[in-house]
Formats: C-alpha cells, sequence, structure tokens
C-alpha cells in the first residue's frame, strides 16, 4: 500500500487515489490539424518507462485535486510531487 | 512417542485450572495454557494427522508457527480446517480431529465477529524476544510512538529459564505503563508492503482469560503505516533429510526443550538427539535432566565438551540412516552409521528423535519488504542483507545466537536510530543468574545424510518437504528435468508451497538442489518469501465487510415508500432501486415480473405511473466559463442553450466513443445543471475535473456533485399532466407554458421543487425535483393523489421496457466502449460546426463511417413469444435448417431484450454489423446453439413519430383532486436509526455516543483565494479563509472548511441555505471578478452530519478510517474514506484522545448513511 504525499491533503493510502497515467500528454492544441497518425498516438502510445516516471494522480477520496509526481516504477517510490500543467522537476526546458 | 506430564516443569500451564477435549473422538484433558499439540503430548498421543499426497502418518515437529506437519481439524466450537495444533490454545470444550492434507470448512455461517483497525507508529518492532522487547523498551524510555507486535500467546521469544521470562514480564510491565507503546501478543504480522504498511491479524478470544467483553470480535486485522520498522523475527530450527525422517516420533530438538519447559511435557522416554552443532545439546541436557534416556548422534568427529551432569551417550562421527516404526507408523528405533557412508552399525531403540540441522532465521518479513537475503556460514541459512524500506533487523534473526547478544543487538539498532553512540549505556541488563549453555563451537549445517554413491532419484524417503511429501528424489527429477533455478524448483515439486510455507524445509531444499548442481547454497540462494507469513482465515480478512456491510447499500429518500409498497430491488452498482412492484392477485399470490412489468408498462401508456429517479448522478457547473467547458464536453452545442430549457447531450472520450449521456438544464447565465446515468455520476465528474485542472486551468468554473441533493421523482404517462396539475397549484402545466425540455421553479405538495418537461419513455411525462429529505413526502402526498385515478408505481424493468421501445439507448448496455454516436444513429446530437469538442477529431476518421461499423438497430422475431435474451449472438446463415459449421460469419448481438406489451411481441436492440443497411432484413439469432429469425427493423418500435410527447391528442381526460393536507416534513436520512444510535449511546458506561445531527444548513462555496470575490464573500460572513485544506475557520453562526484549494463548505444550523446564498450572491456580485469567480451551491440535504463523541470515539473510527486520527486533535477537517464511505470528517476541538469530551463530526452523504450509521451501531458494541 503506497502512502502518497498529496499536496493539498498530506500523506494518504494509495487507495484514496485514481491514477492518471503519464504526465505531460497535452491535449493537443488543434486536433484537425494532426494526421491520423498523430491522432493515434496522442491517444494510445505512451512510454512503459522502467525507473523514474513521470504520471498524473488524482485525490478522488479527498480533495479532488489532479498533480504530478515522479514514480519509480520498480520501487514505487516517489521522488517528486508537483502541480499539474509545470513542468518536471530537473527536466531540460 | 510416550509423552507424559512432569511435575516442576511448565512455565505456562496453570495446572489448577483442568480442561477437557476431544480429540479424534477421545476425551483429553489438559490445562490452560496448552496448546492443542502440547496436551495431546501430554497424554500420549503421538500421532496427528497423515499426509496429504502419500497418506503417511505425520506426528508434531515443532513447538509454534513454523510447524509443517500437526495440520488438524477443528469441529467446535466452531469448525475451521487446517489449523497448525501447536498454535491453537486449548479451551474447554475444544473438539478436533486429524486431517489428511486438507480439512472442510463449516457448512454454516461463522456466528462470530471480525474486525479490522487502523494503526500509525512511528516504529513498530515485531518479534518479542530478546532482541525485541529490548529494542521497543528503549524505543519507548525515547519518547517514540512504538508498537510491539508478537505471535505467541506470552512475551519472551524462545526464551525459557524463570530468570530470562521475568526479565521479560518486567519491560513489558515497563512498555505497558508508557502511553507511547502499544504491546500486542498472539498478533502475527502477515504481510509487509509498500512504504512500511504491515498487516498484522490478532487472535483476540481463541483462549481462556481474554477478558474481553460479550460482542469482542474474535480476530482483528491491524492495518499498520510505520515509520520505522525493527524485525526481530528470531529463527525456525531447521529439518534434516535423511532416510525415514518423516515418521511421527521425529522433532525439532529445540521444541523438545519447549514442550518440557513450557508445557510440563517430557515427549519420550527413550530420546535420540541429532545434530552437527552445539545448541541442540541443551535439548539433550535438559531432557536427560528430566529423566529421559538421551543419546546425541553428531556427525563431527570430535563432540563438544559434554556440560556437567549429562550421563547420556555421544557417538560421535555417527549418523542417523534411517529409521523403524512400529504397527502405526510411529518411531521405535532409529539406524545409526558412519558419517560420510557406510553401513549402520548400530540400532537405537527411540521413541523421539530429536533433529536440528541448525537454524533458519526468519527473514520471511524482511524478504517480503523487498530487501535481499545473504548466506550465513554461521547459521547454515539466510540472513537480511540489503533493505530497500526503512526496515531494521536485530536478534537472531541476523544469526546472533544467545539472548544476551540478542538484547545488545536490540538496543543497539534503536540507539542507531537515534543516532546515538553505541557506547551510551542502557539499563536494560540480561539476566546472568541463569546462563544458558555457551556453545563450544560454530554452529555447522547439516541438510542431508546422502547414502555415498547412491542415485538421489531413488532417495524416495528423504523428505525435504515434509508436507507436501517432497523427497530428495522429487528435487533430483526436477534438476534433472533441466530446472535451474529454485523457484522452479519450487512450483515443479510444490516444495515450500504448503501450510508452512517452507518455514523450517526452505533451506533444506536449496541445498539438497545446490548439491546436485554443484553449487553452494549461498549462490543457489531461496525461494521469495510473500505474504502471508501464516495462513489468515477468509472471515478475518472479510472483517466487518460482509452481509449487509458487505459493499455499502446506498439507498434514495423515497426508500421506505418502496420497501412498504412491496418493491423488488434490482442492484445498480451500490444503489438499491425499486426494480419492479408486484401486486397481489385476487385469487391470492403475487404476480410474477412479467405480469408487473406487463401491468405497469400499460400504466405509463395509457394513465399515468411514477419511478425514482433520484439515483440519477447530479452535478452543478457554475462559473463564467461554464458554457465555454459544456460545449468541448458534450458533441452537441450547450452554450447556446436558453435559462429555462433542457437539452440532451452526449459525451464521448477523446478516442470517439461513448462516455455518458444525459440531460444539461440551463439554470442561469453562469450556471448550469447536467445529469449523468446512475452507473457514471462519480466518473463523469472525475472526467471533468481532470479535463478543468489539468488541460483547462484557465477556465473558472466549478463542479459540484448534488446527486443526493434531489430526489427525483418521473411521473409519466397521458394522465400525468393532470396529476401535475393537482399536485402543483402554483405551476402553469399547459404545453406552452411548460414545453419539452423546459424547467420551473414551483410548488409541489407544499415542497419546494424542480419540475422538469424530461420523457424518458415518449410519454407525456414530467421530472419532479426536491430536496433528498423531502422526498418521503413527496411520495406520500402524490401517492395519496394519485392512487385513487391508478397512479402505478414502476420500476427498473418497465424503464428499461419503455426506453428501448422508443430506442433510448442505455449507455453501457447498449455500448460497449467501441460505439460512438454516429453507430448509435445519433448524428443529430453531434455539432458539426464546433471547431472542437472531445472526441470530434476521432468522429473524423474515414474508419469512423466505414460501412461494416456496428449500428444499433430494433429487432422483432419471427415468432412473437421467443425471448430474445441479451447478449445473444447474431449471424448470418443462408440456410438457418442446416447445421451450424464454423466459423459462422457474427454480425453482432443483441444489448437489450424485453416483453412489449404495446408491441404484443417481444423485441431487442442490437449492435448489427451495417444494420441500418438491412432495414427489414432476416437475422438469425442463436438461441440455446439454434438459429432464430428476426427481422432488422428501426430501434423506435412505438410511436415512431413522437405523437404522444406531448400528451393524449384527445386531452388529459378529468381534472385531479388533491386531497387537502399540509406540506409533509423533511424526512432525515438517519430518522429510522434514531432509536438505535440513543440505544447505544445509552448504554450503562458507554465510552462513545453517536447520533445524528440533522437537517444542518450546508453551502459549497468556490472562491479564489486573493480575489475580490472571496475577501467580500468573507467580510459578509464574518469569517476569515481558512488558511490550508483541512482548516476550520468559525464566524458568526456559520463554520468555513477548506475542503480544497478553491473549495469550500459553509456550514450553519438548519433552514439557513437560501439566505447564506443570497448574501453571497450579493457580496460577490459587484466584486471585480478577475480571473476569480464565486460559486455557491446549496448541498444542504447532498450530506447528513453524524456526531461521534465520548473517550472512545476516535478507537471506533479507527475501525475504518486509515487517517491518523491522533494528529487531528485541534479543530480540523479531512475528506475521506470511513467504512467504505466518503466522508467529511470534522475534529471539534482541542480534546486528548480519549478525554470524555472528546468529539468528531462525520458528513456522510445522505445516500450512504444508512450504511454507515449501521456500521458504527456495529463496531461501537465493544466500546
Amino acid at each position: 500500500m503506497m502512502l502518497i504525499d498529496c499536496p493539498e491533503c498530506g500523506p494518504r493510502d494509495e487507495t484514496e487515489f485514481h491514477y492518471g497515467g503519464a504526465a505531460h500528454v497535452a491535449y493537443p492544441a488543434d486536433p484537425a490539424a494532426l494526421t491520423d497518425q498523430e491522432w493515434a498516438r496522442y491517444l494510445f502510445f505512451r512510454a512503459n518507462t522502467r525507473g523514474d516516471f513521470a504520471e498524473r494522480w488524482v485525490h478522488s477520496a479527498g480533495c479532488r485535486r489532479w498533480f504530478n509526481a515522479v514514480r519509480n516504477t520498480v520501487t514505487y517510490e516517489f521522488t517528486a510531487i508537483y502541480p499539474a500543467g509545470t513542468p518536471r522537476p530537473g527536466a531540460q526546458v | 512417542m510416550t509423552g507424559r506430564r512432569l511435575d516442576g516443569y511448565g512455565s505456562r500451564i496453570e495446572r489448577d485450572r483442568p480442561l477437557t477435549f476431544t480429540f479424534d473422538g477421545a476425551v483429553h484433558t489438559g490445562f490452560v495454557g496448552d496448546t492443542l499439540a502440547s496436551a495431546l503430548l501430554a497424554n500420549g498421543v503421538s500421532v496427528f494427522g497423515s499426509s496429504i499426497m502419500k497418506g503417511r502418518p505425520r506426528g508434531v515437529t515443532s513447538a509454534g508457527p513454523e510447524e509443517p506437519t500437526a495440520i488438524i481439524q477443528v469441529e467446535e466450537p466452531f469448525p475451521e480446517p487446517m489449523l497448525t495444533a501447536t498454535t491453537v490454545e486449548l479451551r474447554d470444550a475444544l473438539v478436533a480431529r486429524s486431517l489428511r492434507g486438507q480439512g472442510k470448512l463449516a457448512a454454516t455461517g461463522d456466528p462470530e465477529r471480525y474486525d479490522a483497525v487502523h494503526h500509525h507508529a512511528e516504529l513498530v518492532v515485531v518479534g518479542a524476544g530478546p532482541a525485541g522487547l529490548s529494542a521497543a523498551a528503549a524505543a519507548a524510555r525515547r519518547g517514540a510512538k512504538v508498537l510491539l507486535i508478537d505471535d505467541r500467546p506470552a512475551p519472551g521469544g524462545a526464551l525459557l529459564g524463570r530468570a530470562e521470562l521475568g526479565w521479560a514480564d518486567e519491560l513489558v510491565g515497563e512498555l505497558a505503563a508508557l502511553p507511547n507503546a502499544t504491546h500486542l501478543q498472539r498478533t502475527t504480522v502477515t504481510g509487509y508492503y509498500d512504504r512500511n504498511y504491515l498487516i498484522a491479524v490478532e487472535h483476540r478470544t481463541d483462549h481462556p482469560d481474554h477478558g474481553l467483553a460479550e460482542g469482542a470480535t474474535r480476530e482483528r486485522i491491524w492495518r499498520i503505516r510505520a515509520g520505522r520498522v525493527l524485525l526481530a523475527t528470531g529463527a525456525h530450527e531447521r529439518t534434516i533429510a535423511f532416510a525415514g525422517n518423516d515418521v511421527p516420533g521425529v522433532l525439532l530438538a529445540e521444541s523438545a526443550r519447549v514442550y518440557l519447559h513450557r508445557y510440563g511435557v517430557l515427549v519420550g522416554s527413550d530420546v535420540v538427539v541429532f545434530t552437527e552443532h552445539d545448541d541442540a545439546y541443551r535439548t539433550a541436557v535438559d531432557l536427560f535432566e528430566a529423566g529421559a534416556a538421551v543419546t546425541v548422534v553428531d556427525p563431527r568427529q570430535t563432540p563438544p565438551r559434554v556440560p556437567a551432569g549429562f550421563a547420556g551417550k555421544v557417538l560421535s562421527g555417527s549418523v542417523i540412516s534411517s529409521t523403524e516404526v512400529d504397527e502405526n507408523g510411529v518411531l521405535t528405533a532409529v539406524l545409526v552409521g558412519p558419517t560420510g557412508g557406510g553401513a549402520a552399525h548400530q540400532r537405537l531403540s527411540a521413541d523421539v528423535l530429536a533433529v536440528s540441522g541448525g537454524w533458519n532465521p526468519a527473514v520471511q518479513l524482511f524478504s517480503q519488504s523487498g530487501g535481499s537475503t545473504v548466506f550465513d556460514n554461521a547459521t547454515g541459512g539466510f540472513v537480511p542483507d540489503t533493505a530497500t524500506q526503512q526496515v531494521s533487523v536485530a536478534g537472531s534473526v541476523v544469526g546472533l545466537r544467545t539472548s544476551a547478544e540478542a538484547v545488545e543487538d536490540g538496543i543497539a539498532a534503536i540507539k542507531a536510530l537515534f543516532g546515538e553512540s553505541p557506547a551510551d549505556r542502557e539499563t536494560i541488563a540480561f539476566p546472568e543468574s541463569e546462563p544458558e549453555p555457551v556453545p563450544a563451537n560454530p554452529p555447522a549445517a547439516l541438510y542431508a545424510v546422502l547414502p555415498p554413491g547412491a542415485d538421489p532419484r531413488t532417495l524416495t524417503e528423504h523428505y525435504v518437504d515434509i508436507q507436501r511429501d517432497v523427497t530428495i528424489a522429487d528435487i533430483a527429477i526436477a534438476s534433472g528435468a533441466g530446472l535451474r533455478s529454485v523457484e522452479h524448483v519450487k512450483r515443479y515439486t510444490t516444495a515450500g508451497t504448503a501450510h508452512d510455507q517452507g518455514k523450517t524445509s526452505g533451506v533444506v531444499t536449496s541445498a539438497v538442489l545446490a548439491a546436485m548442481q554443484g553449487v553452494e547454497v549461498g549462490e543457489l540462494g531461496v525461494t521469495k518469501f510473500r505474504p502471508p507469513y501464516t495462513a489468515i482465515s477468509f472471515a478475518a480478512l472479510a472483517g466487518r465487510e460482509r452481509g449487509d456491510l458487505y459493499d455499502p447499500v446506498r439507498t434514495t429518500g423515497a426508500h421506505r415508500w418502496h420497501l412498504d409498497h412491496g418493491a423488488r430491488w434490482e442492484n445498480v452498482g451500490q444503489w438499491k432501486r425499486p426494480w419492479f412492484y408486484p401486486q397481489t392477485l385476487p385469487g391470492g399470490g403475487t404476480e410474477d415480473m412479467h405480469a408487473a412489468v406487463t401491468r405497469e408498462c400499460i400504466a405509463a401508456r395509457t394513465n399515468v405511473a411514477f419511478m425514482d429517479g433520484s439515483t440519477l448522478g447530479k452535478i452543478d457547473v457554475q462559473g463564467p466559463d461554464a458554457g465555454q467547458f459544456l460545449d468541448m464536453l458534450y458533441t452537441n452545442l450547450m452554450s447556446s442553450l436558453k435559462v429555462g430549457a433542457i437539452r440532451y447531450g452526449v459525451m464521448c472520450a477523446a478516442d470517439g466513443m461513448m462516455l455518458d449521456d444525459g440531460t444539461v438544464f440551463r439554470l442561469g447565465d453562469e450556471h448550469f445543471l447536467l445529469t449523468t446515468t446512475t452507473g457514471n455520476a462519480a466518473k463523469v465528474l472525475d472526467w471533468m475535473e481532470e479535463w478543468l485542472q489539468t488541460e483547462w486551468p484557465h477556465l473558472r468554473v466549478g463542479c459540484t456533485s448534488v446527486t443526493e441533493q434531489w430526489a427525483t421523482m418521473a411521473i409519466v404517462g397521458p394522465r400525468s399532466r393532470a396529476l401535475l396539475a393537482a399536485l402543483a397549484a402554483d405551476l402553469s402545466v399547459a404545453n406552452a407554458d411548460l414545453p419539452f425540455m423546459a424547467w420551473k421553479d414551483t410548488s409541489v405538495v407544499g415542497l419546494s421543487a424542480r419540475v422538469a418537461r424530461i420523457s424518458f419513455s415518449g410519454e407525456l411525462a414530467y421530472e419532479i425535483n426536491v430536496a433528498w429529505h423531502d422526498a418521503a413526502a413527496l411520495w406520500d402526498a402524490v401517492w395519496a393523489a394519485g392512487a385513487p385515478i391508478g397512479l402505478t408505481p414502476y420500476g427498473t424493468e418497465t424503464m428499461h421496457v419503455l426506453r428501448a421501445e422508443k430506442g433510448y439507448p442505455i449507455i453501457g448496455q447498449d455500448t460497449d466502449g467501441t460505439i460512438t454516436p454516429q453507430d448509435l444513429g445519433m448524428s443529430w446530437v453531434v455539432s458539426k460546426k464546433k471547431l472542437d469538442y472531445i472526441g470530434k477529431r476521432s468522429h473524423a476518421r474515414p474508419a469512423n463511417n466505414a460501412p461494416n461499423r456496428q449500428h444499433l438497430v430494433g429487432l422483432l422475431p419471427v415468432d412473437p413469444a421467443v425471448p430474445l435474451p441479451e447478449g445473444a449472438q447474431l449471424i448470418d446463415v443462408s440456410n438457418a435448417s442446416a447445421p451450424l459449421v464454423p466459423p459462422v460469419p457474427m454480425l453482432g448481438h443483441i444489448t437489450s431484450g424485453y416483453f412489449s406489451a404495446a408491441l404484443n411481441s417481444t423485441f431487442a436492440l442490437a449492435l448489427l454489423v451495417g444494420g441500418r443497411d438491412r432495414m427489414g432484413s432476416t437475422v438469425h439469432v442463436v438461441i440455446d446453439g439454434r438459429p432464430t429469425p428476426a427481422v432488422v427493423t428501426s430501434a423506435v418500435l412505438v410511436d415512431p413519430d413522437g405523437l404522444r410527447r406531448d400528451g393524449d391528442p384527445a386531452g388529459d381526460g378529468p381534472a385531479i383532486d388533491l386531497i387537502a393536507r399540509g406540506a409533509g416534513l423533511p424526512t432525515s436520512p438517519l430518522a429510522s436509526l434514531s432509536g438505535d444510535l440513543a440505544a447505544l449511546s445509552k448504554r450503562p458506561g458507554t465510552a462513545v455516543r453517536v447520533a445524528e445531527v440533522p437537517l444542518t444548513t450546508a453551502l459549497n462555496l468556490r472562491l479564489t483565494r486573493g480575489s475580490a470575490g472571496a475577501e467580500a464573500v468573507c467580510a459578509e460572513l464574518g469569517v476569515a479563509l481558512p488558511p490550508r485544506t483541512g482548516a476550520i475557520a468559525t464566524g458568526d453562526g456559520v463554520e468555513l472548511l477548506a475542503l480544497g484549494p478553491d473549495e469550500f463548505l459553509l456550514l450553519s444550523g438548519p433552514g439557513h441555505a437560501r439566505e447564506l446564498a443570497g448574501r453571497i450572491e450579493m457580496a460577490a456580485g459587484p466584486a471585480d471578478r478577475g480571473s476569480g469567480f464565486v460559486g455557491v451551491t446549496d448541498v444542504s440535504a447532498s450530506r447528513t452530519t453524524l456526531r461521534v463523541s465520548g473517550p472512545n470515539a476516535r478507537t471506533v473510527l479507527r475501525h475504518g478510517c486509515a487517517l491518523d486520527l491522533e494528529s487531528m486533535l485541534e479543530p480540523s477537517c479531512a475528506q475521506t474514506m470511513l467504512a467504505q464511505c466518503a466522508v467529511v470528517l470534522i475534529s471539534d476541538g482541542l480534546f486528548t484522545p480519549g478525554e470524555e469530551a472528546d468529539q468528531l463530526r462525520i458528513m456522510v452523504r445522505s445516500s450512504f448513511a444508512a450504511h454507515l450509521a449501521r456500521w458504527l451501531l456495529l463496531t461501537s458494541v465493544e466500546y
């Protein structure tokens, strides 16, 4: 049972959260401008990272706020938790 | 074995308190403090069962939870299979029997209760032996919040001496006096999960003197979150694989000593001890002193210095080569041969063979935590190596051998945690008055005795896993088959997969396999350990969550009315919805479902009928950008909707597939109310929040669930307008004043209501929405007015028939995540004009318009009496009478199938490949393997031109008189349980009180921190904005709870919602909104409040709430889960847990309130 540090509510059990998949996959500014292949990549293609992975979580049983986190997919250790819409800490801009 | 009870021994048993019990039909006596195993041994019982594969007799091997052989069935007080006799504590009238392998589950429900509790600790110490006790005491002295857990009936671990046990008692007494220490015996940590989350099982009442009140639970699951874990889990003695090592009479050496010292049982009179290390000589000495004849067989050429007083024989340079048994298969003699091989040269008669191959440090929990293990030469077993969690280890689990060493190690572990120097003194002195015999030599590991030159595949009597009957031969066959990994060999042979999970035998398996592969056992390793450490009963895991409390049952405000009117129930998600209302037949008996539904359908299509629609999801959407947001969310345009109007809408996922559908009410310029399907209410709200927060945070929109704010009654049928006119005197019900898809706020039978003209049946129909707590009053009044004219209640089945006759799809029933609005023939609900909406790009894919997509169509069977079952396949056959030859071309499947009274035929909705191009053609439905012909039609089968929507063209019929009555009083969700709650709270000496605080005013506020609007609202309310999520601010008669960064809950006494909302809107109106906005939603009826108070208030809540309630001592709130219900938990003041004045409030959604109250009633019994 992971313990996830909600930025609003503090550490809570994993069961209070829902997982939102990879972070930093923005809705395309103009979907109509994309080819079918490009649109399919947005819809269906995600990295399956072994190690640190930037992902989205929502505290569904608490404040209902979405946030981003970097979690190691091997050890399940969270190394960063940061607001939705902000870049991954330490990432090259 | 010829076990017998001795005087002068037995620290744990109370000889003045005898107990009578039955085993295999024979009545025996034992004492309080005995285990079933010790009592049976004292009565001379040797055989406890037989092995599962070979049926060989099995005796007792150990004295603890590692037991591999003495697996028994308890029959009374309640049947329980496969318990270890070594851990079953003796009780009066216990009835048990031996087993061959598997036991038998009870045929009746378990009358005992089970529960769970959440616990938070800075340090959890597992194991109350010398290392664990001293560590727990050292940590508790330093002020840490400590939880000490041990699986045995008494603390002390492996300690047997009186002085040592006195030392343990002293530390236990010290811990008991410290408020920051909690100590649990008879509690097994069975699982070690991520972030130091431990699961433990406490056995509470299966022993005399438990001292718990009537109604106490039998077993309790502890869900523990630990800052740090110290594992002082000790070690298990290891078996040795030799020929005939599985017979009753062969047991672990230290266990023989345990039976003597703890239970006063001398397990035999002719004892042979077989060991290659010095620790087992303690057994030889003690059993000899107790009167047994003892011979030690030691493979070493030079045996250790034998302690003074031991006058038994020591056969050095010798091994046990085989065993002899009597006609019952019980040990009678051992054959001794030379170390290294050669023929047996000596036969020793023996009724007990005490074996010790060395020690297996109990690394199970460390391994579960993710830590790696490494081979340890000193023990011949594996010890903890690298940790991946915040975990320490101390004592014999790291290979230490003496109690004094373990004590020091436990203290050192705590010093390390507190960053202290190891040299600092700690005053936990271990008694030196009763020193253990100090082993002279380091232990040497002996895993197996192999006849030299023998083919290991022939060693079918050398058991490595006694419980699974796995022998060296089995390992050899697995190895010969090419299996290299110990994990593969485990699964191939089943070694280590039994009840004991290889606790005594796992390392032996690895060692035997390593020898076959010519590698060191340390190189080969052992299998990874996984939870549970010992078996857990399903009853304990289920806890309170069984029967009525298995899953929350959500009920509507009219639940009582449905009950009183004979509703049969359909479970829709967690909701209980009336399914149909069978009537009593004139000649006796009651209608079946077909008759009831047919009658209900006819009433709705020819007269007037009503149903409970309260379970529909309802979401209040406010803000300057709400219209823009809904335009993206729905496939059609919502921003153009006029205030007072309603529009049907469809939501799709980004892949273009149907997500949900419902109606949207425009309540104001910046205010909408949307409905969702019953099952998707939470999902749709989550979906909206996801887009708002992660993609479009610039949109000023707030979404609030109001599902339980509004109770919804649908009244349906050509007479519904006449009925509504009678119910709502102030409302003009004329078609022109209240047209299709319009709503009006009004008064219905004196209740404040919103009436909407919506139809899910094609008939003239209305929805009456009132506050949730007014539902009971509404149903009573409408029934009183309507019953005389034939008003008919109907349930979900009739609702489904009526909507299917009109071709209205149910998302999730007629769609399956691969269906678009176009597939449903609903292109009209998809905007061509909007630049974008979620799903638009996917709808533009050419494949979405391919002719081979499945379309929703209607089906009419050629034989109108044939039911068309949901899920039946549609196939393409040219000759329906010929046998079907695979592959049969599949065309689709039936999604909904019913009998229609209006059509006097069965009918179905189906998804059919290219269905719209097949109108009028015949397809075949596979029913019971036979193709059955049906004609493809439009999905709209009844009133295709929509003529009935505005009612009967001939008029509404005669006016209906309203029976004069005053407006009904509101009914709070727990009104029917108030007596039970009061009785609980008035029990003599109760330490917890529970009461409903009904009808509290609650407004959900959206306030943007730092905005002028927020400041204006706070100034108006005379309250400061709480500084952070979870904080509470109080003002004049109001409380403001911060639920999130921009979401607040304003609480006040009953009846202030309208006035407070008005003041807030007035204050916010003129403020410069900038990037923020002010939203107000009345949620007074959405939840009810339970007040839980008294010294045990927090203790009760800990059973269902994972939060650390002791950290909520100041006034604060938290949204979390309690007993599977989403709640707002409010801690009410500066209280200390355990004080009389301690008080918390729980705000729970109205539909969940009864479930939570029942949970509280049950959980509070013990307090």
